[in-house]
């Protein structure tokens, strides 16, 4: 079982406390009568799917009930890092080891 | 008036030296929501600090609250006192936002105690007991249900339970019970 660190209850615990909640940093139009089929289509449903570090949205939903965001490995599995919802994007280099 | 499924009478349900498990009396109980600009006067209201650390309780006479999460608090009290917190906490409708909503007949108490409760708990508990100190509670799973557990001692534990989940959670527990009975 995965352990995922909630960034709200300052814990580490394990994954059935936690939904995963889809790819995180995507923002909707703001305005989206004036948003072409096309770009409105791709906020909808296309996603980076990326083999490797992967922003995603997960929700305390056993606990504090809170979404939040994470860096999690697609091909390892592992946590690199969690944050609050609303945080910038954290630097993927450094997270990963490669900033050197 | 809670609607209990009438095999869920308050009492004793399985009782050994090392382990006793038993329904507890139906409480009052309400949801509070509020921002964390709200939580002195809100405070004042009921009787004591809201604390702030999630899973942190504070107790004042037969009220209890835990901290649930970064704007939400669950307080527990006795049948009589629900019209008591309802009103006080409606005197702060123009100056505070929050909610309270009043949920006392979605969810029955449990207390599991006894030398081996902790172990009858991690049947359907995946997180770690031991990260649960006593006089906290965590709002967490259980086998699939979300439920509210309370620390109350070393070895006494107290689960907040849907009413309609609890057939579910009980006969999970009694069936641990006979298990941890026969060795």
């Amino acid at each position: 079982m995965l352990l995922i660190t909630c960034p709200y209850c300052q814990e580490t615990l394990p994954e059935a406390e936690f939904v995963y909640a889809g790819e995180a940093h995507i923002a909707r139009p703001e305005d989206p009568s004036q948003v072409s089929d096309e770009a409105w289509r791709d906020f909808l449903f296309i996603r980076t799917n990326p083999k490797g570090p992967h922003f995603e949205r997960w929700r305390h939903l056993h606990g504090c009930g809170r979404f939040f965001n994470a860096v999690r490995d697609t091909v390892s599995d592992r946590f690199l890092t969690t944050y609050k919802a609303g945080e910038p994007k954290p630097d993927l280099a450094t997270l990963t080891g490669e900033a050197k | 008036m809670t609607v209990v499924p009438h095999e869920l009478v308050a009492g004793v349900l399985s009782e050994t030296p090392d382990l006793s498990v038993s329904l507890m009396p139906l409480r009052g109980r309400f949801s509070l929501r509020l921002m964390p600009e709200g939580t002195d006067p809100a405070g004042e209201v009921l009787g004591f600090r809201l604390p702030t650390r999630i899973g942190a309780r504070q107790a004042a006479g037969s009220r209890e609250v835990v901290c649930l999460g970064p704007d939400e608090w669950l307080v527990v009290c006795d049948d009589a006192d629900r019209a008591v917190i309802e009103q006080g906490v409606a005197t702060l409708a123009a100056s505070v936002p929050h909610a309270l909503v009043d949920l006392s007949d979605r969810e029955l108490t449990v207390m599991v105690s006894g030398s081996r409760a902790t172990e009858l708990l991690t049947l359907g508990w995946p997180r770690d007991p031991q990260s649960v100190a006593v006089g906290t509670a965590r709002r967490t799973v259980f086998d699939g249900v979300t439920v509210v557990i309370w620390r109350d001692g070393e070895t006494q534990w107290r689960l907040d339970v849907w009413r309609s989940f609890a057939p579910h959670v009980l006969d999970l527990l009694l069936t641990g019970c006979r298990e941890l009975a026969a060795g």
